[in-house]
């Protein structure tokens, strides 16, 4: 197939930093980067309008409400992880139109009714959705201009609300968004198994398309009360993510009192937040572990930095992980990582270790293991972050020209037959 | 070596006993290797011993390899001892516990090396006289302590570096030493069954008996032995019985044999028979291993070091407490594979050290090393004052310094 349209890019997204609650706008952000500075033409559509300063892609909001002044507000509002509701006099208060008041579904709806008009100002040659919350947004569009979609799959609903807790209605929409794509993206070959053995969708319709990071030196100095602790002799165990059933902080529980056992010395540092906070700091009391367990709360930038410089390990022993940025992030703190088998990052990393996170004796055994052996803390530590510099988002945008290539060839011209998308190309994941 | 956790650490000792039927269950392993490999690769050989009364074939198996056949499969001893008792089969030393003593601690590898003599004796009947050292690592130093024992002959691999324009197939003598002959494995002739056999991409494939034995008898006149060395899991193990090494193995005799000029002979044969052409000078050790040929894929990285370092440290006073069970211990944490599984060489390339660690990862070798250390610590600890308090107590109670 031999398009003589010139190769450009629609891309649905649902949230975008600064106004991000997780790692979706996180991801959207490192890709469109990296699309664009590889030369393809690329157009960003957010829900609501928000002063974005990305200067490398053109943006196009599907609500051009007035401008919002509480960071916070919206970052929430963005938020797929938390369905609120947004009462109409809200809206009116924060200067939002009626149309986006309402539950996160009516949002996902209201969203998609915008999409076809979109569409159809802006030129393109391939639709690209990511996660459930723009999956209708890019059917409506594909539906006006026949152009190839992909869908993008960060998490599933799976991932989200373990398997006990699954919601019909988004579900569906995640169904129906994988059978009107052309090709579907997963993070990681744990998401693909996902959409494969759960969705019924057949292997080869999916790729797998590792996200990226950007390698930015931390110089941060060590958070100051963690500072004193340390030169006491404890050690720091460092959990960071939101506080939610996926993450699996009650293991994280149960792994510090066995790890305490065998060197009390040690402290557990948690930030982050979630609805699952209570409980955690509930069964931390309830063992007796209150004055070894610091929480934090959400901490993000420099002040994120400054804890990772203390920590002598990271573990994160998430229950489902599509991708999992944050042990990245870890790495090139220098800090050592233990991440669970259950994770999209767990695939691409060998120079850290890794436990089922139902193993809480593997995970306590290899926690220990790193406080107490020098040498394999600054061995995990000086060649987990030389790893991390090979996990950048060129690499990642590379796969997905390759994947855009083979619906639409026009693309080629974005492959050099030297770079490593080409090879990346033919070989298969998973 | 099992998954020994930290929790087991002060709990129980047994660090070598899993029952998983999984690649940390040696008895499982064992069974599986016997009948893949030991048993019909010996029923060849023996056969081809009857057919061609003039074919030798010499094996070096370690002492702790032995054990387990004799604990789990104990008609493979008896296969060998078959072979042993055709008298066209030698037997080499090595250190018991397949460890780097060498390296690290020369009367604890006098030790191991005399322990192996006895157990090939009391086994086999026999006294070995040529000596091969644990992964055929190999220096200078190496060949003068194998002469100090009294050895004639010592194996080592014919690495390039090495050798330079010098030819694997002759016999050498290794600088420094009088009295002690080096025969070099012919690594690439070695290496085309062992590890090519079943490769399609190699020029070389497939591999025949007679295409084999024209390329050995292409050295005629330009050589006086070709020294074949190889794992003899090489034939049903490493290549499966489908690739046909088996027959390869059957007819491989009679195929070098047809060539008037060629004749097998063990290694103190070759040593007997022929002069030794020239000095080599090892001042450094090389190994089989790897295509780098050194100790990388024991002693690179700062774990295996660190490891290595730990198990020689606590030999400075277990050789002095008489607990012979923690004396065993000891030397079973010598093993080189222990270190191996610490390799972080290839790791990421799915390399061969992944194919033969039962560990997911050269992380978790070292954590489960590092626990049983502990523990031996511990245990070392109790002993220590078991036994000062039974000096005070009869202050004449004598010490034992080794157990044989």
């Amino acid at each position: 197939m031999v398009s003589s349209r010139s190769p450009s890019v629609l891309m649905f997204g649902w949230e975008f930093p600064p106004f991000n609650s997780g790692g979706l706008g996180v991801a959207c952000e490192g890709l469109s980067k990296a699309l664009s500075a590889s030369g393809v033409d690329l157009t960003f559509v957010l829900p609501l309008k928000v002063p974005i300063s990305a200067s490398w892609c053109k943006f196009v909001f599907a609500s051009e409400a007035s401008e919002f002044v509480d960071e916070t507000q919206i970052t929430k509002l963005f938020s797929g992880y938390e369905n609120i509701n947004i009462s109409a006099s809200e809206a009116k208060k924060y200067g939002l139109p009626g149309s986006i008041s309402g539950s996160l579904m009516q949002r996902v709806q209201a969203y998609a009714l915008k999409a076809g008009s979109i569409a159809k100002q802006n030129k393109h040659s391939i639709i690209h959705a990511h996660d459930w919350l723009t999956y209708l947004a890019g059917i409506a569009a594909k539906k006006v201009s026949g152009q190839p979609l992909v869908v993008h799959v960060h998490a599933t609903e799976f991932d989200r609300s373990g398997s006990d807790n699954v919601n019909k209605e988004i579900f569906n929409i995640e169904l129906e968004g994988f059978r009107q794509a052309d090709k579907i993206v997963t993070v990681s070959g744990w998401t693909k198994k996902k959409v494969v053995e759960k969705y019924g969708i057949p292997p080869e319709k999916v790729k797998v398309v590792y996200n990226g990071i950007d390698f930015k030196e931390n110089s941060s100095s060590i958070e100051d009360n963690l500072k004193a602790l340390k030169r006491d002799g404890n050690k720091i165990v460092l959990f960071v993510g939101r506080i939610t059933l996926q993450k699996g902080p009650d293991y994280f529980v149960a792994m510090a009192e066995k790890v305490l056992a065998h060197e009390p010395k040690t402290y557990f540092v948690v930030s982050g937040s979630g609805d699952m906070e209570e409980k955690m700091i509930r069964s931390v009391a309830k063992k007796g572990l209150s004055s070894r367990f610091i929480f934090c709360g959400f901490l993000r930038g420099q002040e994120l930095d400054r804890v990772y410089k203390a920590a002598d390990i990271f573990v994160m022993p998430s229950v489902s992980e599509p991708f999992g940025l944050v042990p990245l992030e870890a790495m090139i703190s220098d800090v050592p990582v233990l991440v669970s088998k259950e994770s999209g990052v767990s695939e691409i990393i060998s120079s850290a270790l890794k436990s089922h996170f139902w193993d809480i004796d593997d995970m306590a055994d290899k926690v220990v293991s790193v406080l107490r052996h020098q040498k394999l803390q600054g061995y995990l530590s000086k060649n987990g972050k030389e790893e991390v510099k090979a996990i950048h988002w060129k690499k990642a945008a590379d796969s997905l020209i390759s994947v855009y290539n083979s619906l639409d060839n026009a693309f080629s011209m974005f492959l050099l037959p030297s770079s490593p998308a080409f090879e990346g190309a033919k070989v298969s994941h998973l | 070596m099992r998954k020994y956790r930290i929790f087991d650490v002060g709990q129980n000792s047994s660090y070598f006993n899993d029952e998983s039927g999984t690649n940390f269950d040696n008895k499982a392993i064992i069974n599986k290797v016997a009948n893949k490999c030991y048993l019909p690769a010996n029923a060849v050989l023996l056969e081809n011993i009857k057919t061609h009364p003039d074919f030798k074939v010499s094996f070096s198996i370690s002492g702790t390899a032995l054990e387990q056949f004799e604990k789990t499969a104990p008609e493979v001893i008896d296969s060998f001892k078959a072979l042993v008792d055709t008298g066209n089969v030698e037997i080499l030393s090595e250190t018991y516990y397949h460890s780097l003593s060498s390296i690290y601690n020369k009367e604890e590898f006098n030790r191991q090396v005399l322990l192996h003599r006895k157990k090939i004796r009391e086994l086999f009947g026999v006294t070995p006289t040529i000596f091969r050292n644990t992964e055929l690592i190999y220096s200078n130093e190496i060949a003068k302590m194998a002469e100090e024992m009294g050895y004639r002959g010592i194996l080592a691999e014919g690495a390039d570096h090495i050798l330079g324009w010098r030819s694997p197939a002759f016999v050498y003598k290794p600088t420094g030493t009088n009295n002690i002959k080096l025969l070099l494995k012919h690594y690439r002739l070695s290496d085309d069954i062992a590890f090519r056999f079943s490769q399609r991409s190699w020029t070389g494939w497939p591999l025949t008996a007679p295409k084999f034995a024209n390329w050995v008898s292409s050295h005629n006149g330009a050589g006086e032995t070709i020294n074949l060395f190889m794992d003899y899991e090489t034939f049903g193990e490493h290549q499966w019985e489908d690739t046909g090494i088996f027959d390869f193995l059957k007819h491989l005799p009679d195929e070098i044999l047809r060539n008037p000029d060629n004749n097998f002979a063990t290694p103190s044969e070759v040593i007997d028979r022929y002069e030794v052409k020239s000095d080599l000078d090892v001042p450094n050790y090389i190994s089989w291993a790897d295509t780098e040929r050194d100790l990388s894929a024991w002693l690179s990285n700062d774990l295996q070091k660190e490891a290595i370092k730990a198990v020689y440290a606590l030999g400075e006073d277990i050789v002095h407490i008489d607990d012979l069970e923690l004396l065993e211990d000891w030397r079973k944490l010598q093993t080189s594979d222990h270190f191996y599984y610490m390799c972080t060489k290839f790791w990421n390339d799915g390399d061969v050290h992944k194919y033969f660690s039962p560990y997911e990862s050269p992380y978790e070798a070292f954590i489960a090393y590092m626990n049983v250390i502990q523990d031996m610590r511990l245990r070392l600890e109790a002993a220590k004052k078991k036994q000062e308090h039974n000096v005070q107590l009869h202050r004449v109670k004598p010490l034992r310094f080794s157990d044989f």
